[in-house]
């Protein structure tokens, strides 16, 4: 693990300061002139930062809706009833489905040539035309400019890992005790008052974890959005721009540089959050 | 739903005078059952349009792109044919992919439990200097976006000729896996009671022994969950996957192989989903056998909170 894992961050973050292109890779060494060059061509390139911008609110979207419909998920499950078994198995599906597979059958669906969605929106719905939901980077809806493929790209996220949350909701419901709510309902609360009061504190640690756990992870993420749009239509976001240096461009410190930026971003949001959550709860 | 079946059943049952159900009940009953239908649609939905789509003709999907379902007629199993034919026949040969897939998968699921096993059990038994701050360490690596990694693997796999190797591309997924196998399995290794392991000790077994012999076998269902886990890992991983193989399509994933099919325009999209049904049927028939061992092993002390 130290060979594969440590090791490489090390040399990821030096290859950062070198300037390294896939042609001269051979010749390249651990030791070679270092140089703050790729930073400043990282900070300085262009749409770098509605890059990081793109990111962040695709980050933000992506967990808390994600968190949001698990919360709901989890709720709406919380008692038994005839089939809970199979519906709770049957939503776990966009989390286990292979991510090629799962964005394939979004692209499909929203197609506007041959998707369903279109095909109803157009029929049902009173759609003027199809909406190609995956390549406008902006649309209006009632007068308001929208980021359509961004907020498509949440929406697919949103659905992706709703189950890793209400998976971990679910088991933490399940360890509350009854009778604290059973006392509530005798004391006449409400339904909401009982979730509000008895549910919700149980629950604010393990959502406080989930938070950061979904936001790294989808910080992170690059197949989604890769494969959904290739990063079009106002969706590139760090990850998937890294690649493009990678590939595209040959260019391997400025990549690295890029790589080492996100991480650096991402580190300094989770301490800003650490901070302010530990300051909320004093 | 629910509610609607069980208030009669609640208003049948004679001895005991019941609460009449309020109206916030109701309007939360009610709320409840439109969720639960609105949580099944989504998540079903997609998965049925996929399996549809794959046994429909390209020419009657684009007369009728909104129907969702198949009539007996029109029913055909030609992206099938098309998808996994190998590449002489004029197919998109997945039954290649599929074996690359499964190699890459197998091995990666092998080498991860040989090391997590032992990982494990020595984090919840044996007292180390530091034991707490390595089982914290695991996660770390999580922290840091695969992308970060990817680079000088990327590199350093170029360098000694593993790039485009099923078995480097294993040894990147071991590396990844074995944390979290380690982190599942430590937990499960920590609900056994340790009386049980010192009077295998005082038989005469070896640290070793006692792990084989005692330890392993009760661990048995989260060893399988967590295989069934790290399994699942590496035959859905696109990135590490796309950056080695890319230039080796006969050593393409299903993943990777599913991809690539998107970019040509003549491939229909009946054909794009007959490839995620067979990328996607493995993994859900796994994952039926033992949903509740690995949603147990996943979440095991997440409730503590």
């Amino acid at each position: 693990m130290l060979a594969v894992v440590v090791l490489p961050i090390i040399w990821a973050v030096s290859l950062a300061f070198q300037r390294v292109k896939l042609l001269n890779i051979r010749r390249t060494s651990v030791v070679g002139n270092y140089t703050l060059d790729n930073f400043s061509r990282v900070l300085q390139s262009e749409g770098f930062w509605e890059t990081l911008w793109t990111t962040v609110v695709y980050t933000v979207g992506s967990t808390a809706g994600s968190l949001g419909l698990g919360l709901i998920a989890a709720m709406a499950l919380r008692r038994p009833f005839r089939g809970r078994g199979a519906v709770r198995a049957v939503m776990l599906l966009p989390y286990i489905t292979p991510v090629v597979a799962a964005t394939f059958v979004w692209t499909v669906a929203l197609d506007p040539q041959y998707g369903f969605v279109n095909a109803w929106g157009t029929s049902f719905l009173g759609w003027n035309e199809p909406i190609p939901f995956l390549s406008t980077e902006r649309s209006e809806l009632f007068g308001i400019p929208v980021p359509t493929a961004l907020l498509t790209v949440i929406a697919f996220e949103t659905w992706r890992y709703f189950p890793f949350a209400f998976l971990f909701l679910v088991a933490r419901i399940q360890a509350i005790p009854g009778d604290l709510d059973e006392a509530a309902r005798v004391d006449g609360a409400s339904i909401w008052q009982r979730f509000r009061n008895v549910v919700w504190p149980q629950l604010l640690p393990v959502i406080a974890l989930l938070t950061v756990l979904r936001f790294i992870f989808t910080f992170n993420k690059f197949d989604d959005v890769y494969l959904l749009t290739g990063g079009g239509a106002g969706t590139e976001v760090i990850s998937v721009r890294v690649y493009e240096f990678l590939t595209a461009r040959k260019d391997v410190g400025l990549a690295a540089a890029q790589a080492v930026v996100l991480a650096v971003v991402l580190i300094g949001l989770i301490i800003f959050y650490l901070r302010a959550s530990s300051r909320e709860q004093k | 739903m629910t509610t609607v079946v069980d208030a009669p059943a609640e208003a049948a049952a004679p001895p005991r005078p019941r609460r009449r159900r309020s109206t916030d009940e109701m309007v939360w009953g009610t709320l409840r059952a439109l969720t639960i239908a609105f949580l099944v649609l989504i998540t079903v939905v997609p998965f049925w349009y996929m399996v549809m789509l794959s046994f429909r003709p390209i020419q009657d999907v684009l007369l009728d792109p909104g129907r969702l379902w198949v009539t007996f007629t029109e029913a055909s199993l030609g992206a099938y044919r098309e998808v996994l034919r190998s590449g002489d026949d004029g197919g998109q040969g997945f039954l290649v992919f599929l074996r690359n897939s499964a190699v890459v998968a197998l091995i990666t699921t092998g080498v991860t439990l040989l090391a997590a096993v032992p990982g494990a059990y020595a984090v919840s038994r044996l007292r180390f200097k530091g034991r707490k701050v390595i089982s914290g360490l695991f996660l770390v690596v999580y922290l840091f976006p695969p992308m970060v990694l990817a680079i000088p693997l990327f590199v350093l796999f170029t360098r000694i000729g593993l790039r485009g190797s099923l078995f480097g591309l294993a040894l990147v997924y071991v590396a990844q896996t074995v944390p979290v196998a380690i982190f599942m399995l430590r937990n499960y290794f920590e609900t056994i009671p340790e009386s049980l392991e010192e009077a295998g000790l005082i038989d005469g077994l070896t640290h070793f022994g006692v792990l084989r012999r005692i330890s392993l076998p009760l661990a048995l269902p989260s060893v399988t969950a967590t295989a069934l886990y790290v399994f699942m890992i590496a035959w859905n991983e696109f990135l590490f996957a796309l950056l080695f193989l890319l230039e080796q399509p006969s050593r393409w994933t299903v993943s990777l192989g599913l991809s690539r099919l998107a970019g040509s325009v003549e491939v229909p999209s009946t054909v794009l989903m007959a490839g995620s049904v067979v990328l996607t049927v493995p993994i859900v028939v796994l994952f039926f056998i033992a949903e509740r061992q690995l949603v147990e092993g996943l979440t095991a002390g997440g409730e503590k909170g």
